[in-house]
């Protein structure tokens, strides 16, 4: 297979995704949620369908600019969102004003979730401390297992695989949570394992290949690896999915951003990380050469 | 044949294990004296998942360092406190960063009333007999563990009150001294309706410094002391950030994702046994026990299992299924190669072994990383990935080559359309 000619498609490709995800994300603004902005989340079992409108008939006594969404498997439970930081009191007046309109009980305050204002610039710092130290493990581990040329290739796959994830997130204003960054750091040890074994493949290769060029080691490599690489992702993939489609509200926070970053890991370690060493190579060899002739 | 009997005995006593440890991990064990829950009786649920409260509380203070330090450690024993009489299993309370405080409750039914009783003001309170209120917490200046010389050095606790304290315990103690019915010389020293102590008072108390005499060991002394100390709340505490779970949204949440488990591993079961025939079937094997022993070592381990944790379960056993890819997709290449069957095997496991043990340490990197900077449910799932990672390299690895081994033993498997070539 010819991978590794066709480098500036597939670069195209993903710098292009990455490069609209941005753009709407900087023009649109990314739909963050209520971990990241501070605000508060409750859920509420009422028992039957309620339209959002009669919801926000109590909600707004309170003065909340809240969004009510539907949840429950029959659509009887609501989650009402604010970004208003309520405290644990005003959180119980509210739920109050539902059960006495609605004769619950206390079991039916499903959930509630409350977040201050500072939160949100901690967990997204921490977020990016984190994948900053996995990212310079992972290059000292396959510096050392490799050669560092590897190392920053796979790298570079990682961050685009974190950039894609990113910029899907933007594309279709999913909301980002803390499982988002969680899910990030899961994608970032899934995708390298992926590079890994293609790369694996290529330091075999090269013993077995002595004079074929590094695109064709590249090329013969990632064939040899095809079926795995798909397999694995598809199993993967196969389990992620369904819980996705079974799991609750925040199984599915999670599963959705490891569904796009287990697929978009699948496609960087094919058609970016290998192009990328590739490149570096064949740079530094065409490098040599002119510096033997001067 | 003897070679032959001794190959269908190891196999069948490996299934043997590897189902008793999944049926007995479903269903349990009883016998005689014996009992094992099954797990998931065993395993202990994080609080998204058995409900439950947890809150990050931040004391409003400008203080710094030592005495900083001071004022979070009287709230912590405070917050401990209180915590303790609600009686719940599992409770945890730790200090966080510099000003905060995470208490995690599992299983409080209600919420709200928790965390209103976790943040309120405590009341200590010296009440006489008679039920009138001497002093309260607001006038003990401080209080600490003492040793009394003349009494062998036994640890007591030694009050030291505000002048306006003082006063009041002075008129106090001289009336419940005068008293000659012992009932009517105690003074209960009651925190949040709880008496703690209730010594006699034998002499009238002057300069606003009183003794609580007992036969206390120092850690109980230590603990008198620390709470008349931490009575009245040193601070205020603002909550940062909540999530409290109901329990009928925990058990929801944990009966789909067994649902969604059971038929996401069904689904990889059908993929692998279409796909790579009868080493898919022995990967299969190999992956009731994957399932098994990362369950059983969470158990053993008292790891908390969260509903991200469930996740990275399920996540894992994708990733285990691809130590055991590798593994195959290399069998069928040296296959093609034109090897013979046990040669192919031999040189698959052999070749696959670095590929699998590179790739996966690079995945325990980014999870000892979530481990260190997670907090709460992140860390259980971090927990769940990295012993996902362990059992995988030796089901896929170990147990995957024992089983091929012993199947290419009998005629009947040597058939090498079974392996995909």
């Amino acid at each position: 297979m010819k991978i590794v000619e066709k480098s500036k498609l597939w670069f195209g490709l993903s710098i292009a995704m990455i490069v609209i995800g941005l753009l709407v994300g900087l023009f649109r603004g990314f739909n963050l949620g209520i971990d990241f902005t501070g605000g508060t989340m409750m859920q509420i079992h009422i028992g039957k369908t309620i339209s959002v409108d009669e919801a926000k008939d109590i909600t707004s006594k309170f003065a909340l600019d809240a969004d009510i969404i539907h949840a429950g498997d029959e659509k009887q439970e609501i989650i009402i969102k604010t970004k208003k930081d309520l405290n644990n009191e005003q959180r119980q007046e509210i739920f109050d004003a539902f059960k006495e309109k609605y004769n619950l009980t206390d079991k039916d305050f499903r959930q509630a979730e409350q977040f201050g204002p500072a939160i949100g610039s901690e967990i997204s710092r921490r977020a990016l401390l984190s994948i900053i130290i996995a990212a310079a493990g992972m290059l000292l581990y396959i510096s050392y297992r490799f050669e560092f040329k590897f190392g920053v290739a796979g790298i570079i796959a990682l961050i685009h695989d974190v950039l894609v994830v990113i910029a899907i997130y933007a594309i279709f204003q999913i909301p980002m949570n803390s499982s988002l960054v969680a899910a990030i750091l899961t994608v970032v040890g899934y995708s390298i394992n992926d590079t890994i074994v293609v790369f694996d493949r290529i330091r075999e290769n090269i013993k077995f290949m002595g004079k074929a060029s590094y695109g064709e080691i590249a090329n013969q490599s990632i064939t040899q690896t095809l079926s795995r690489s798909i397999n694995t992702s598809l199993t993967t993939l196969l389990t992620i999915v369904t819980l996705y489609i079974l799991g609750v509200e925040s199984i599915q926070q999670f599963a959705l951003p490891l569904i796009a970053g287990i697929a978009t890991g699948a496609y960087s370690s094919i058609f970016i990380a290998s192009p990328i060493w590739v490149i570096w190579k064949n740079w530094e060899k065409n490098r040599g050469k002119y510096r033997t002739i001067s | 044949m003897g070679m032959n009997f001794k190959n269908v005995l190891a196999l069948l006593l490996i299934l043997a294990i590897i189902a008793a440890s999944a049926i007995i991990g479903i269903y349990g064990l009883e016998i005689g004296n014996v009992k094992i829950n099954p797990i998931r009786e065993s395993m202990r649920l994080g609080l998204d998942l058995k409900g439950g409260v947890f809150v990050v509380l931040e004391a409003e203070t400008n203080a710094t360092g030592d005495d900083l330090d001071k004022i979070m450690n009287q709230t912590k024993e405070v917050i401990e406190r209180r915590v303790n009489i609600m009686g719940l299993t599992e409770p945890n309370i730790v200090r966080e960063g510099e000003k905060r405080i995470r208490v995690e409750l599992p299983g409080a039914q209600n919420a709200s009333d928790a965390i209103e009783a976790i943040g309120k003001t405590a009341q200590l309170q010296f009440i006489k007999p008679n039920g009138e209120v001497v002093i309260t917490g607001s006038q003990v200046k401080n209080a600490e563990v003492v040793f009394e010389k003349d009494r062998g050095n036994i640890p007591s606790v030694a009050l030291e009150l505000n002048s306006e304290g003082a006063k009041a315990f002075q008129e106090a103690t001289r009336e419940l001294a005068a008293a000659t019915n012992i009932n009517d010389k105690i003074i209960a020293i009651v925190l949040d309706n709880d008496v703690i102590s209730a010594p006699a008072v034998q002499n009238e108390i002057p300069n606003g410094k009183a003794l609580i005499t007992g036969n206390f060991t120092l850690e109980e002394a230590s603990e008198l002391a620390a709470l008349i100390r931490g009575g009245a709340l040193p601070v205020n505490l603002v909550e940062v950030q909540t999530s409290a779970i109901g329990p009928t949204l925990g058990i929801d949440s944990l009966n789909k994702s067994i649902d969604a488990g059971t038929i996401g591993i069904i689904l990889v079961f059908l993929f692998m046994l279409v796909y790579y025939k009868l080493p898919g079937l022995i990967a299969d094997i190999a992956l009731v026990l994957y399932t098994s022993i990362v369950l059983w070592t969470m158990v053993a381990l008292k790891a908390t299992l969260t509903l991200p944790g469930i996740a990275g379960l399920i996540l894992s056993i994708g990733m285990a299924v691809d130590a055991n890819v590798i593994i195959f997709e290399r069998i069928k290449e040296e296959l093609k190669n034109g090897k013979t069957l046990r040669a192919s095997v031999n040189a698959g496991f052999s070749r696959a072994l670095t590929t699998i043990i590179d790739s996966n340490i690079t995945t325990v990197i980014a999870a000892l990383v979530l481990f260190q900077f997670g907090s709460g449910p992140i860390k259980g799932f971090a927990v769940t990935l990295m012993i996902g990672i362990f059992a995988s390299m030796f089901t896929a690895v170990v147990v995957t080559k024992i089983l091929l081994k012993l199947f290419i033993s009998f005629d009947v498997f040597r058939n090498t359309k079974l392996y995909g070539a």
